[in-house]
């Protein structure tokens, strides 16, 4: 096999000569050799898929248009000094931030009233709690389209009943902002519900009971038990969802398709108009590298919050 | 049925720790043999090298005069119980013990004869069409147990495997373990930290510290007359007493241990011979709880009278501990319950320096 | 551990009725009451796409009456999709994309997961961190230049193209909580299985995969919403309805132009939302496990 060169130094060879006497070592080497190939799907996935489209993509976006010249940076700069480019920036900013914080409160909130009721009907709520992040959310966005719809929308008809103008959900830059947002909290919050749950029924039940003894409010018990405790799949779960809010292209997409005026753009349907839809490919392939720096930090951190929490558990 | 032998074996880590430094021991066939040590001896390292588990640094080890270092667990002919049983717990107790059977293509009668026969001995066959996870402890590891009769391989390897069981049923497993090889007969070796596991199971004890073989023996061997000082103290319950002593000329020409400059204690003529040429010379001196006990005036004559105040009082019904210091040092004597002890007070006692022994303090050696 | 207490509380409060005892009694019936409206905004969505399948086209487009009611029930948007060809060449394309990513994803993983868990070999651990690195990767970063890569390997409108690169989502993931289920498997139980005579693929097959069956459905569950419910690969690559899977489908067929067939978008939502729904009803704890699982290393 052409991989032979990067398999541990000294396998292939006694592999021929020794393998057959079914030596000890050999058995080890052999059991190292077997190890690297059972992981042979995933590292040619990862490599053609993964790594390589991340270098094609550096690469893509240093071409002009039509992909016949080199222009370096060219298309980088380009972007920054564009008015609608500096939009999406601010934009998806905006949209993950706002979004992840309201997720992580609400989550939190949530996961303390799931906490306080008995196991058995936790169940039975968890269940019903969950359904926004089971349904493809593809799917679940166009029915939110559809309750915002101008003309005969769900949420117009209750404005108009409590005595309201309809409101143009969709169709006015900042409300239309609020309302990828809402989506967004809407799907992602059972999410941050159920990793918090988690973390709650991880603290040992005698920390907050000698917390009581010790004379701590309930307010005491959740700044000094509670949060200390969950400090680490909190910040676990935030950048998490900070990545995929961040990167999210659905809701944009479906709900407003970026407008109005591209109030509502974020990197990844910016991405997709500029690249697919309109055809400039090394734009398009730009403003995805653009999203990079934010990705690497977070995941960075993610990794690191991870690994620890991989040896609180073990100790 | 086969011989163990190993010769030099060696384990050296990746980062040049030792687990093992060489060690040689031979075990006859049908023989039981028990590893004991503190954890991180080697003896669990050494069970696995034998298994084929770890590889062998340097050495040889032959199983029935082959060597085995290069041939992989699977066909070393052996069969082990682990701590945790390692019972698969997705399968039956029936298929737990056929799955080597199976693997080696067996055919279906005979895996189910041996089976039943193994749970016949084992008293598990009502248990058969059972998961492990709905079994006790003690049903668990005969199950472990019935995997290993099952092959009937050369060699059972045994690491720590009552450890998991709660104090009571240890003991009646203890006595389980030992009934099963005294009806199979089947050369083993039993890895333990727990010394009286050891004394209890073994037809030879391998005490070892340090990566390194202290003393090789019956039971009996290593209680009464243990090789060095580490020996001396991990085998028996509670521990020898060590007093920092010296060996000076006593009264009527013998020879006398001084502990302190109040506790002078002569030492028996049978001994004398043996302790002349540490005159002079600072020693340790290994007295067991049960050879320092309360002094009688109507006792043995001769038996000089230690006073020496009480400590802790452990009363445990057929004897009691009492516990002292000697110039720092804790000392336990193993006095009958009838004696009066208390706290604080003071308490005749009395050494049976026939039972005494005399270690170089640098070395450890028992002289 | 809360549970015992709570009762030893309640077996309290039985002999005396303590201030203690209501204060708890009405944190209880307070959580019931906010989780219950928080249930109830997030159900609205999923509700409202009932009420509007459920209506013909005549009675959305008559705009008359509350939206939030049903005046004249009727399945003919779902017979309409069940008997609609490319409603169910959607659902058929969807389906085989789901099945071969799914199996697929979990070869690879399992694969590679035993192998990282169990049989360290030159870069391993590497490997691992670059697998959950991986995980983190998301579709929106990449799917320009697989675009192009896409494009020359002659996949662009050919719902293959999925098949390739969905497991791209779906492993790095499914590898990481398998990792996970297979390291907290004991190592003597491999170590028996050795001594009993398996090999590396027999430990595997016979003990790893049955023990692990949690984390295998786990990691099932996962690697088939992803494939489902993916939208930007299939809106990129694919544009001809005979290629479509569900997810633009139903956006691309039943919006034309200006004319929103709600009532049939909605129905569409739902039978595209049942598989989904229904494996979720079945199998929640394991898509808890699963969804929990990324938290924590193997």
């Amino acid at each position: 096999m052409a991989d032979g060169t990067s398999i541990p130094i000294g396998v292939m060879t006694p592999r021929k000569s020794a393998a057959r006497k079914n030596t000890l070592r050999a058995f080890s080497q052999r059991k190292s050799t077997i190890g690297f190939l059972l992981c042979l799907p995933l590292i040619l996935l990862i490599a053609g898929f993964v790594i390589y489209p991340a270098f094609y993509a550096i690469y893509l976006s240093m071409l002009n248009k039509k992909m016949t010249a080199f222009v370096g940076f060219g298309n980088f700069t380009f972007l920054l000094k564009r008015h609608t480019f500096q939009l999406v920036i601010f934009q998806s900013c905006l949209f993950a931030v706002t979004s992840v914080v309201l997720k992580a409160f609400i989550g939190f909130i949530l996961a303390h009233l799931m906490h306080n009721i008995p196991g058995t009907r936790q169940r039975i709520w968890r269940g019903l709690l969950l359904v926004p992040w089971v349904i493809p959310l593809a799917l679940s966005t166009l029915t939110w389209w559809w309750m915002f719809d101008p003309s005969y929308s769900a949420f117009n008809y209750i404005l108009n009943e409590l005595g309201f103008a309809n409101v143009p959900w969709l169709g006015v830059g900042w409300i239309a902002r609020f309302c990828t947002i809402t989506v967004n909290v809407w799907y992602g919050t059972p999410f941050f519900m159920i990793m918090y749950l988690a973390a709650l029924k991880s603290v040992p039940e005698q920390l907050y009971e000698a917390a009581s003894i010790d004379g701590a409010s309930a307010t005491q018990k959740l700044f000094f038990v509670t949060l200390p405790m969950m400090r680490n799949i909190i910040s676990i779960t935030i950048l998490f969802s900070l990545i995929v809010t961040f990167a999210d292209f659905d809701i944009v997409r479906i709900l407003t398709a970026g407008g109005p005026q591209d109030m509502t753009h974020v990197f990844a349907t910016y991405a997709f108009q500029v690249g697919i839809q309109s055809g400039d490919i090394p734009l398009g392939a730009a403003v995805s590298l653009f999203m990079f720096p934010i990705l690497a930090f977070a995941a960075f951190f993610v990794l690191r919050g991870v690994t620890q929490r991989t040896k609180e558990i073990a100790t | 049925m086969a011989e163990v032998s190993i010769r030099k074996i060696v384990k050296e880590y990746e980062g040049g720790v030792q687990a093992v430094k060489g060690i040689d021991l031979d075990i006859a066939d049908h023989e039981f043999v028990v590893l004991v040590g503190p954890s991180g001896c080697g003896k669990s390292t050494t069970l696995r090298m034998i298994a084929g588990l770890e590889e062998i640094t340097s050495g040889e080890i032959l199983i029935d005069g082959d060597v085995v270092n290069d041939v992989p667990p699977r066909d070393r002919d052996i069969a082990m119980v682990f701590q945790n049983y390692a019972l698969y717990p997705h399968m039956s107790v029936f298929d737990n013990m056929a799955f080597g059977l199976k693997l080696r293509k067996f055919p279906k009668d005979e895996i189910k004869r041996r089976v039943d026969e193994a749970a016949r001995i084992l008293d598990i066959v009502p248990l058969l069409e059972r998961k492990p996870r709905a079994l006790s402890g003690g049903q668990r590891q005969r199950v472990a147990m019935g995997r290993a009769i099952v092959r009937n391989p050369k060699v059972f390897l045994f690491d720590e495997p009552l450890s998991n069981l709660d104090a009571k049923l240890r003991v009646q497993m203890r006595t389980e373990i030992k009934k099963v090889h005294q009806t199979v007969r089947t050369t083993t070796v039993y890895v333990t930290h727990d010394q009286i596991e050891a004394m209890t199971l073994a037809d030879r004890v391998v005490v070892m510290n340090g990566g390194v073989i202290e003393q090789v023996g019956t039971p009996n061997d290593l209680y009464h007359h243990p090789a060095t000082r580490f020996v001396a103290g991990f085998i028996g319950s509670p521990a020898m007493n060590f007093l920092p002593c010296r060996v000076q000329d006593g009264a009527n020409g013998g020879l006398a241990v001084r502990v302190t400059d109040t506790i002078v204690v002569p030492i028996p003529p049978a001994r004398a011979d043996r302790y002349g040429a540490f005159k002079g010379r600072d020693m340790v001196l290994g007295l067991r709880p049960e050879h320092l006990f309360e002094y009688h005036e109507q006792g043995k004559p001769n038996w000089t009278r230690i006073d020496l105040p009480v400590d802790v009082v452990e009363p445990m019904g057929m004897e009691t501990m009492v516990h002292f210091f000697v110039e720092g040092a804790p000392v336990c004597a193993r006095v009958d319950p009838a004696t009066h002890a208390a706290p604080g007070e003071t308490m005749p006692l009395t050494a049976d320096l026939n039972q005494m022994h005399l270690m170089e303090p640098d070395t450890g050696r028992v002289v | 551990m809360s549970a015992t207490t709570r009762e030893n509380g309640r077996k309290a409060a039985v002999r005396r009725k303590t201030s203690l005892h209501n204060q708890r009694l009405w944190a209880l019936w307070g959580s019931y009451i906010a989780l219950g409206v928080f249930a109830v905004m997030f159900l609205v969505p999923p509700f409202y796409t009932l009420i509007t399948s459920l209506k013909s086209s005549a009675e959305i487009s008559a705009q008359t009456g509350s939206p939030w009611l049903v005046h004249h029930p009727t399945l003919e948007n779902f017979w309409y999709l069940i008997t609609y060809p490319n409603f169910q060449t959607y659902y058929l394309n969807s389906t085989i994309v789901t099945v071969l990513v799914v199996s697929v994803s979990m070869v690879i993983s399992v694969l590679a997961a035993f192998s990282l868990s169990r049989m360290g070999f030159w870069g391993s651990q590497s490997l691992s961190t670059g697998v959950f690195l991986t995980y983190l990767v998301p579709p929106s970063l990449l799917f320009i230049p697989l675009f192009q890569i896409i494009g020359k390997i002659g996949l662009i409108n050919n719902f293959w193209c999925l098949v390739i690169l969905y497991p791209t989502l779906a492993v790095p993931f499914c590898t990481w909580i398998m990792i996970g289920y297979f390291s907290s498997i004991p190592k003597e139980l491999d170590e028996a299985a050795l001594i009993d005579g398996a090999n590396y693929l027999q430990i595997l097959w016979k003990i790893f995969i049955p023990v692990a069956m949690p984390g295998i459905i786990a990691a099932t569950i996962f690697a088939f919403t992803v494939a489902w419910g993916a939208f930007l690969y299939p809106l990129a690559y694919l544009y001809t309805s005979n290629q479509m899977v569900l997810t633009v489908g139903i956006i691309s067929d039943l919006i034309r132009g200006d004319v929103f067939q709600w009532g049939k978008i909605m129905a569409a939502c739902l039978l595209a939302s049942l598989p989904p729904i229904v494996i979720y009803a079945f199998l929640m704890d394991y898509y808890v496990a699963g969804l929990t699982a990324g938290a924590t290393k193997g």
